[in-house]
């Protein structure tokens, strides 16, 4: 690569061509400051917080996208440049809503953050005219405020460039400027498909998830209610960065203490559920292979995804799969199965999931999600929700010892916990799938093909004299790629696994969010993954058709995977819906 | 052949002032007479004096008909058209001289002016191909073509010295230089016809009235740069401009002079139109280019610039209307003609759209070089009522005020920039001693906040509070402390601001503090608008001497402020009073007075 020689604050670089001052300015060791700045997702050069000094400039330009070039010599920290940064920031205050107490992201607000770092003294200096907004909750999963929006476009961008969805952008202009969606539509009007990338890159508390806290503690707190939780696999590889602890960090142990400790009668896992996912997918893929059904299959595990589907794919309704998601398949097995078996009424069984996602809010509410004449599941919660219940009653997390999940649906395989990375359902998958149909064990477990954090991965593998060609997309930008070969009937594949988040679950919409400081620098997707993928090679067993509780379910109750019984309780049904606004 | 020709204005001022109509009864007329065989009319562009409209002009003569109304028709037709009299009471007056009728071309207006951009304007049918053929159309692209490679055409373009009309003046030749050095499956060459500066009209103007210059100027375009298709971006508010725009293209297409293998050289190139929705800050070239591939029409930060990545990340080239009227001309005489007029770094010509307080309202294309006061005091007719000159604002709402002290400065790129305005498209408002600066300095603010495209900090927030102020100090809440922010905040947007629009907007509010800050400090340290304009900080009052107790002030007034006996002085209720105006108009003593 070429080389260019550069100047920053006087000292000499040698630095690839074609980099940003921004990176080159890492390499100096020095953190320019960003606020819009998104990596390959926003880069813009709206917010002016970069700026920098280039000699011989007309004027002061924005480091995150300004590249460098031989004999540029440049500033980052003069006195002209640190009183800019904080002018715009007061700029930016002026039309905030600073009620910082009562904001759901005080303490780990990337706008509060830069206040501090950039010395803020007096946040009413450019005090004038403010915008007001009726926050629109009008969707299931999530509030937007505008009074809280500083317009850095992050979240438009993610929507659009990585979901491919776009149904936020920027309306009106100047200082009237705001992000909403088109014709001023509430987004619960919208094809919105409820994935939250938009909260997990909002820099400030503009967007936030519905909080469903107090009805989880009111529900433990209620002595009529049996109240039970299940726990997704990603949950486990992000909690404990709401806690300092590093990205990528396990702590299933010390998150199932803490749940027993917040009074749940029962802490379960969803990776239970995840490979009964397994037992009926697998079986699915192979009847619709052998039954010459609508190919390629593609997985339903992300509500996301299936809401995607919905409204700009309806045509493929039928290449998804029927199983409902791990979640729902919880707790419809909990409220008919586990129910009976322990003499519960199914209607005193508060069913509480903690998701990495916001669309699990929007999946509750479905039709034909109430296996035992109920709702399968009552209340979703995210990550983030299950850090601020444990925070408020004063748990000690990173104290708390490792603990183990309750039997028997706390019970899961290697195969399950991989499920909250992207190709990690389509590994999970093809491990049974491929006994089964070989009848022979596999020698190693491991499908090396579809790991990884790229956006669309693709395998053939031969079983029992097939090839079976499969593909994984994760962010549902990628996933249109595959969508638009099966519309134009040139898919090659058999069986697709589609994520609505980039990365998967591990990088949902519910997860503790990352500032752009750390999501600009390291790959988050890939370092909670890891701690998924760890966790499967350290388990004993690490195939869903191996878990001795599925089995036991299956002998007691459902028979065999596929069956009537099955069926009934852990398939479902999808809806065409319209694109809005169109 | 005929033996004589009727021009009637078509652009949008004569239009607006009843063009169509006198059109239409000028060719029921001329029917009547029977001289219909012998007498063409034809519909033109713009002639400039767009105060005077409609303007119907006849060949030979020429003779300059101003202000004509449909009933003046008949007695052109019987007296000049049939029996060779001119009608003299409808010449346009400045004509009129003490030794007779003097030629257009030699008035005041004409005189100082040279049209190399406008050349064709007022004079030829816009909507006929074979009018623009026949004044030398279409020859230079011929040349171009089939005797010059694409490195001789933009060497003349550098050599010509020609500089962007559109208001920053960077050298175009340079710019074809930069596009064609991109190499690329496809490049794009762009018009910027989205005129958006308050009272700038040239470019509609040039549309108008001479479609096809622009269209042949951006074929030689596409040929130097290696482009094949072209785009021009023009506002939806010139349906008149899209009109024969349209027509143009067809026309061009049909002729062989658009589309593919144009004059048998194998070169293609097409046309197509992208109206715009009226955003100023589409006229900035990023985000023109934006909005041309149909998203919000935001700017997007450079580099990479349009010669490296402009429409749909291809090599572009975005030159403006006036720009390419240039071209033909230059390639047809040659470099060294353009660069024999204006100054060491400005040359040619520049047309100006000249508003406000003087009395020839209307565009005029002058040689670079020609002073403010030679445009305002000879060819703009002066201030009318006897007024004082005292500034002219240039460039718009990105421009600056110019002084009186600057009223000799040649007009060029450099000197404007070097006086705190710029050259801008090219409107030109004049004020007088009754405008208020604080007051002017708000007007174009108010403007820019409006049309800022609320992308960066600086601009949507920053020219806001920049408004507050002014609008702070208007009203006589102002401090001084207040004047130091607000100098401290337009010197931030300038050099913090994403795009040209951001960074030029507080120009207005810098150059009327370094040479009006007097009125800034009378406002805020003794609460008056010295020119009486600032509502806020003046009242009425009745001189209890003058006031005859007529009653019609009191009578009046919406607010029931004036109260007074019959015959007795009357007395304005300060706190009543809405500041309308309406009683010193109505007095006819003279006894209400501003103070």
């Amino acid at each position: 690569m070429d080389k260019v020689n550069i100047k920053i604050n006087g000292i000499p670089l040698e630095v690839p061509a074609g980099i940003t001052i921004l990176e080159a300015a890492k390499m100096a060791h020095i953190d320019i400051p960003t606020l819009c700045f998104l990596k390959e997702i926003n880069e813009i050069g709206a917010c002016r917080i970069c700026v920098v000094e280039v000699k011989g400039a007309r004027s002061l330009v924005a480091s995150c996208v300004y590249p460098v070039s031989d004999g540029m010599e440049i500033r980052t920290d003069s006195p002209k440049i640190l009183a800019s940064r904080k002018k715009t920031l007061e700029l930016i205050l002026s039309d905030h809503d600073r009620k910082c107490l009562s904001c759901v992201r005080s303490g780990h607000c990337e706008l509060q953050k830069l206040c501090k770092d950039l010395g803020i003294d007096d946040e009413t200096i450019y005090a004038g005219e403010r915008n007001h907004y009726e926050p629109d909750d009008s969707s299931p999963h999530m509030v937007r405020d505008n009074n809280k929006c500083i317009l850095c476009r992050r979240c438009s961008a993610v929507c659009d460039h990585v979901q491919g969805i776009g149904v936020i952008g920027a309306n009106e202009r100047g200082f009237k400027t705001n992000i909403g969606c088109a014709f001023d539509m509430d987004l619960g009007e919208t094809s919105c498909v409820s994935c939250g990338q938009c909260i997990a890159v909002c820099p400030t508390g503009a967007l936030y998830e519905k909080d469903y806290t107090n009805e989880v503690f009111a529900a433990i707190n209620d002595p009529d209610k049996y109240v039970i939780v299940q726990t997704a696999p990603a949950v486990r590889a992000a909690l404990g960065e709401a806690f300092g602890l590093p990205i990528g960090t396990n702590v299933q142990g010390k998150m199932v203490a803490a749940l027993r400790r917040l009074g749940f009668d029962k802490v379960f896992d969803t990776d239970f559920a995840a490979d009964l996912t397994i037992m009926e997918e697998a079986h699915e893929l192979i009847d619709r292979l052998q039954s010459g059904g609508t190919l390629p299959l593609i997985t339903s595990c992300s509500p996301g995804w299936i809401k995607f589907c919905e409204h700009y794919y309806p045509d493929l309704l039928d290449n998804l799969s029927s199983c409902k998601s791990p979640q729902q398949m919880f707790g419809a097995v909990t409220k008919t199965y586990y129910a009976k078996k322990m003499g519960l009424d199914p209607k005193n069984i508060v069913m509480v999931s903690v998701m990495p996602c916001t669309a699990k809010k929007f999946e509750i509410t479905r039709d034909h999600q109430n296996a035992a004449g109920v709702p399968d599941v009552d209340i979703a919660i995210t990550t983030r929700e299950l850090a601020r219940m444990i925070e408020r009653v004063g748990i000690n997390f990173l104290a708390l010892p490792d603990e183990e999940f309750d039997d028997p649906l706390g019970r899961s395989t290697g195969a399950a916990v991989i499920f909250g990375a992207t190709g990690g359902v389509m590994e999970a998958a093809l491990r049974t799938a491929v006994e089964t149909l070989t009848g022979e064990e596999l020698p190693d477990p491991v499908f090396s093909e579809v790991r990884g954090t790229a956006g669309i991965k693709t395998a053939t593998y031969n079983v029992a004299g097939m090839d079976i060609n499969v593909a994984v997309a994760s962010g549902l930008g990628n996933a249109r790629k595959l969508l638009d070969e099966i519309k134009e009937g040139n898919s090659p594949y058999h069986f697709i696994e589609i994520m609505a988040c980039p990365g998967g679950c591990v990088n949902g919409g519910g997860q503790p969010q990352q500032p752009a400081s750390v999501r600009n620098s390291v790959d988050i997707r890939a370092l909670r993954a890891k701690a998924l993928y760890d966790q499967d090679t350290a388990m004993k067993i690490r195939k869903s058709h191996e878990n001795p509780a599925v089995r036991q379910l299956y002998e007691e109750f459902l028979e065999a995977p596929g069956s009537h019984v099955a069926h009934e309780i852990l398939h479902t049904s999808y809806v065409k819906r319209a694109v809005n606004p169109y | 052949m005929y033996r004589s020709h009727v021009l009637v204005c078509g652009g949008s001022g004569c239009t607006s002032a009843g063009a169509p109509k006198i059109l239409e009864v000028l060719n029921k007329e001329i029917a009547k007479a029977g001289i219909k065989n012998e007498v063409s009319v034809v519909e033109t562009g713009c002639h400039g004096l767009c105060d005077y409209a409609p303007i119907v002009v006849v060949y030979p003569g020429p003779t300059f008909y101003s202000k004509v109304r449909p009933e003046d028709i008949p007695e052109i037709v019987n007296e000049h058209l049939v029996n060779g009299q001119v009608v003299s009471r409808l010449v346009h007056n400045a004509e009129i001289t003490d030794e007779g009728i003097k030629s257009i071309n030699e008035t005041d207006f004409y005189k100082k002016q040279y049209r190399i951009a406008l050349r064709n304007c007022g004079i030829i049918n816009p909507e006929n191909i074979e009018e623009y053929i026949a004044t030398g159309g279409y020859e230079a692209l011929g040349r171009v073509l089939t005797q010059y490679t694409p490195e001789q055409v933009i060497q003349i373009i550098i050599d010509s010295g020609l500089r962007g009309r559109g208001g920053g003046g960077f050298p175009t030749g340079i710019k074809w230089k930069l596009a064609r050095a991109n190499d690329a499956d496809q490049k794009y060459v762009c018009c910027n016809a989205d005129e958006g500066d308050p009272g700038a009209f040239m470019d509609r103007s040039v549309l108008e009235g001479d479609p096809h210059v622009v269209l042949e100027a951006m074929t030689i375009a596409g040929y130097a740069i290696g482009a094949s298709q072209g785009y021009i971006y023009i506002r939806a508010e010139y349906p008149l401009a899209v009109e024969r725009l349209n027509k143009a293209i067809a026309q061009a297409r049909e002729y062989g002079l658009l589309g593919k293998d144009i004059f048998g050289t194998g070169f293609n190139f097409d046309i197509e139109l992208r109206l715009g929705a009226g955003a100023f800050v589409c006229g900035e070239e990023t985000a023109l280019m934006t909005s041309i591939e149909g998203n919000r029409g935001e700017p997007r930060p450079r580099p990479p610039f349009p010669a490296q990545k402009g429409l749909f990340q291809k090599p572009t080239l975005l030159n403006n209307v006036e720009t390419y009227a240039n071209i033909p001309q230059i390639i047809l005489n040659g470099p060294e003609w353009f660069s024999s007029m204006g100054t060491e770094k400005s040359k040619g010509t520049k047309v100006f759209a000249l508003g406000g307080k003087i009395r020839n309202t209307g565009l005029v294309e002058i040689p670079m070089g020609t002073t403010l006061r030679e445009v305002v005091e000879d060819i703009g007719g002066g201030i009318p009522n006897n007024k004082k000159f005292k500034a002219a604002q240039t460039g718009g709402p990105s421009g600056g005020c110019i002084p009186a002290s600057k009223y000799d400065i040649p007009i060029d790129y450099d000197n404007l920039v070097g006086i705190g305005s710029m050259m801008g498209s090219g409107g030109l408002i004049v004020m007088d001693e009754d405008n208020c600066m604080v007051d002017i300095a708000k007007f174009f603010l108010e403007f820019t906040v409006d049309e800022s495209c609320g992308k960066c900090t600086p601009c949507r927030v920053g020219t806001k509070r920049l408004y507050e102020i002014l609008d702070k100090i208007t009203k006589g809440n102002g401090t001084m402390e207040d004047l130091d922010k607000l100098e401290e905040l337009c010197v931030y947007i300038k050099e913090n601001a994403l795009c040209g629009l951001g960074q030029s907007a507080p120009n207005p509010v810098l150059s009327t503090l370094r040479y009006f800050r007097d009125e800034y400090i009378a406002h805020v340290k003794d609460k008056k608008c010295p020119a009486a304009v600032c509502k806020a900080l003046l009242s009425y009052v009745i001189d209890p001497n003058a006031c005859r107790g007529c009653t019609l002030c009191a009578r009046s007034c919406p607010n029931n402020a004036i109260s007074g006996k019959v015959k007795e002085a009357h007395v304005i209720d300060q706190d009543k009073c809405v500041k309308c105006g309406v009683c010193k108009e109505k007095c006819r003593f003279g006894a209400i007075l501003i103070r």
